[in-house]
């Protein structure tokens, strides 16, 4: 017979404030097997654990109940504790009284307190059915993929190379370094960000543990912790990246009817179809935009070239001006690039996030090309942006780019772009607003005060204005840097802007709110700068579920647990760091990615595993053959083999996941998931249809 | 019966989206009838019909299977293979007189604590409306 032990948590007052613990108490006494029942206020602390391993100790229970919050969590947690206490640890069951009971049912404390009574039962029905199960152990691979080539992507890499781990960095542009190579400074130092960030660029992708796959994406997931296979696409370059030395000769050449929004500078210039995305990529290698390619010599890769009359091949620009014939079109090349598979033991999703457009913000005169998101305002005041760090408003950003090119070809011209003398912020567009996103985005307080700071800075007649709703500036010496702005004369207005109007001057008129006066204010601004929200990437959903993980209802990857396992995610060995799991600034994506590469270390560190023996068993006197099971299985799992001159089927279990399908299918009941046995489930149910009266086996 | 009725409602939860979001709404304090108590197994995959009809013949009133939603499914496939089953299931509860709305198929994903709630508390209208369990009559 066995001897089972319930303990039932308080958890302070979350379960007891709900639940009526000594009913509960009579009520589990008396049921059949149950000798020792105890509560306590928390379970799961030190001395909670304790009366546990006493008992088994003691020799009094060789089974445990434990009511409390929920095994998502939790069971791992007594689990050890039975084991410490040299009881086999499947020997342990949980019923939740917390976040299926007392959370959800907390103003109907009776009924909550005679659904913990059935949960308990029907725990306790399950646990007289338990089996001692053995863990199992398989190999890891100890190789790591990390999905994103931004400031996380990159740590996260760069610490486990160090470690000494094998490292895949896949990154879907060109280049690595995400949005955080477009930032022109950052808070709160006011450090240059290409200076922080390209000197990590360069050593991650010469580390001799990192392999570089840029241009590249995740296009399957198979495998589990430990030996995940990926399949990558390389995506077609139509430059020989072996011949390319980043030379730029081909960059210029590109016909103007070939140019499209260069995507670096957020759409303010322009780009050839062959293009290196900023001149401090890494690799530093051009891609051919096969969308933006007008072909202008007539062929195509791998085509015959057209011929001058005298019988000369015509070449494109680009393949004539290369010094290494890496933009040679002589060869065809495959659309679909190339597929390579991958063996890791690990994956860290690292894929960054983008910025709201504008377009959605019809109120703020979304087509005046002097409205810009904040994204832009940084390529603006950027040295390696459109303008070379010059301030001009933007729609006079063509007049600088034709100066510009007059200029390099030496000609006498002058300049005739138009300066601001007015900037506006505002704040929380599509962030805090029920029509797009409820979610703040962390960030934009704090780089609207830096892109003022340093225009005020660099230009002390510029009149700044920041519409803020809340200006939320927590976090290490940001304050200090939010007064260090209200110093420098920057307007703080705490209001929200209405409306912003084009015009005919290519000025703008912004009507707001100054909640402080009380009343509507309008101001004629040069630039309007907002704030638009942080986005998950859209292509993170895809992403998601071909590595099995959740999103939440905003989009941003749902780690395991918020406060416990923030890097985690509900399939083992998958690890999330960055803006893919939510709004948030350098230092902390940085953080996150340290955390998510540790964990992925300790993970792959020992070189095995261990993982519970949930997984189905075929008994061969009770199987018939039949061949239904196996082609049921997702996993191919099940094969048949001869026992005694039979057909029967075979589980291998280092590819079995315990899912049960098989068990449930078979209708000969041969098949036994451990862990959820049909007697086992079947009791459970039985018990709660027949509220909390276990049947008698 | 002395007492007034009140619905057993039994649901059996996939591990990694049901059971998850039953757990959720719990967190979140999204309220739904206490008289909903859930019954965990590795995925919807892992049902048996027997035990929707063990269940009935005990004496529940109303039975949900929780799976993830369709191409999210943590075993890559048993929530379609929950899904065949359920309709054969339907079927046969048809035949034997019992109201196929007391069993119920739902996806409900890890994130939706509170269609959780919401689907309860819907689910345990429909089966007040439709009474106890003939079986158990």
């Amino acid at each position: 017979m066995p001897k089972i032990g319930v303990y039932i948590c308080h958890c302070g007052e979350n379960i007891a404030g709900a639940v009526n613990i000594e009913e509960v108490k009579k009520f589990v006494e008396k049921l059949p097997d149950v000798v020792v029942v105890r509560d306590y206020l928390f379970m799961c602390s030190d001395p909670g654990q304790e009366i546990i391993k006493e008992d088994i100790r003691k020799g009094l229970v060789d089974r445990v109940v434990v009511a409390a919050c929920t095994p998502r969590t939790h069971e791992p947690i007594f689990r050890k504790a039975c084991e410490d206490a040299g009881l086999n640890k499947y020997y342990f069951e949980m019923a939740n009284i917390r976040d299926q009971c007392s959370w959800a049912h907390w103003h109907e404390k009776e009924k909550a307190t005679e659904k913990a009574k059935q949960l308990i039962a029907a725990a306790v029905a399950k646990a007289r059915l338990l089996e001692p199960l053995e863990d199992r152990y398989v190999e890891l691979n100890k190789n790591v993929m990390v999905v994103g080539g931004g400031i996380a992507g990159i740590f996260a890499a760069l610490d486990l190379a160090n470690a000494g781990f094998k490292v895949y960095l896949v990154e879907k542009s060109p280049s690595i370094g995400g949005n955080m190579a477009k930032l022109d400074k950052t808070f709160p130092t006011n450090d240059c960000s290409a200076c922080i960030l390209t000197p990590l660029m360069v050593e991650v992708a010469n580390h001799p543990n990192v392999e570089l796959l840029t241009y590249s994406e995740v296009e399957a997931v198979e495998g589990t912790v430990g030996n995940f296979r990926v399949k990558v696409r390389k995506k077609q370059t139509y430059v020989d990246w072996e011949k390319c030395t980043g030379c730029g000769a081909c960059l210029n050449v590109c016909p103007p009817k070939a140019r499209v929004p260069d995507e670096f500078n957020e759409g303010l210039s322009l780009r050839g179809a062959i293009y290196i995305p900023f001149p401090q990529a890494v690799p530093k290698k051009a891609v051919i935009d096969p969308d933006a390619c007008i072909s202008c010599s007539g062929r195509w890769f791998g085509e015959e070239p057209r011929r001058t009359k005298d019988g000369k091949p015509i070449l494109a620009p680009c393949e004539k001006v290369c010094p290494t014939g890496a933009c040679s079109r002589d060869e065809p090349r495959d659309p679909n690039g190339e597929l390579i598979e991958l063996n890791v033991g690990s994956i860290i999703v690292a894929t960054g996030y983008r910025v709201m457009d504008k377009k959605h913000f019809k109120e703020f005169a979304p087509d005046s090309p002097n409205v810009i998101t904040a994204l832009q305002m940084e390529r603006l005041i950027s040295a390696t942006g459109p303008t070379e760090g010059k301030l001009i408003v933007p729609s006079d950003i063509p007049k600088y780019l034709e100066w510009k090119k007059k200029v390099e070809k030496g000609k006498e011209a002058k300049l005739e772009a138009r300066k601001p003398h007015v900037i506006t912020f505002v704040s929380c567009v599509g962030s805090r607003d029920e029509r797009f996103h409820t979610y703040c985005s962390k960030v934009c307080c704090m780089y609207m005060l830096k892109q003022a700071m340093l225009l005020k800075e660099k230009y002390p007649d510029l009149d700044i204005y920041i519409f803020f709703i809340d200006v939320r500036t927590p976090g290490k010496d940001f304050d200090e840097y939010y007064m260090r702005c209200r110093k420098l004369g920057i307007k703080i207005i705490k209001g929200k802007v209405g409306g912003v109007q084009r015009l005919p001057d290519e000025r703008l008129l912004v009507r707001g709110y100054d909640a402080d006066l009380g009343k509507p204010v309008e101001l004629i601004s040069d630039i309007v700068v907002l704030a638009t929200a942080i986005e998950p990437n859209t292509d993170l959903k895809d992403l998601a579920r071909k590595l099995g993980i959740n999103v939440g209802a905003e989009g941003f990857l749902r780690e395991r647990h918020t406060k416990l396992y923030p890097v985690d995610t509900m399939t083992e060995g998958v690890f999330i760091c960055g803006c893919a799991q939510g709004p948030k600034d350098i230092p902390d994506s940085v953080a996150q990615a340290k955390a998510a590469a540790s964990s992925a270390m300790s993970l792959l560190a020992p070189g095995k595993m261990r993982v519970e023996p949930l997984i189905s068993e075929v008994n061969p006197e009770k199987c018939t053959g039949c061949g239904i099971c196996a082609p049921l299985c997702p996993y191919g799992a099940i094969e048949y083999v001869e026992v005694d001159g039979k057909r029967r089927a075979k589980i291998n279990e280092a590819i079995c996941k315990g899912c049960g399908v098989c068990t449930a299918a078979c209708p000969s009941k041969a098949i036994t998931l451990h862990g959820f046995t049909y007697e086992q489930v079947l009791a459970q149910i039985k018990t709660i249809a027949r509220k909390g009266v276990i049947e008698e086996v | 019966m002395s007492e007034e009725w009140e619905p057993n409602i039994i649901v059996i939860a996939c591990n990694w989206c049901t059971y998850q979001a039953a757990d959720l709404a719990g967190s979140l304090r999204y309220s739904y009838p206490p008289t909903v108590k859930v019954v965990r197994v590795p995925c919807s995959g892992r049902v048996e019909p027997e035990f929707v009809l063990e269940a009935l013949i005990n004496g529940s009133d109303g039975v949900l299977i929780g799976g993830c939603h369709p191409g999210d499914c943590h075993y890559k496939e048993g929530n379609y293979k929950a899904l065949r089953r359920f309709k054969l299931l339907h079927k046969l509860l048809t035949e034997l007189g019992i109201e196929p709305e007391r069993v119920r198929l739902e996806w409900i994903g890890g994130s939706e604590g509170l269609k959780f709630a919401e689907v309860m508390k819907e689910f345990d209208a429909t089966i007040r409306k439709l009474g106890p369990n003939p079986l158990k009559r």
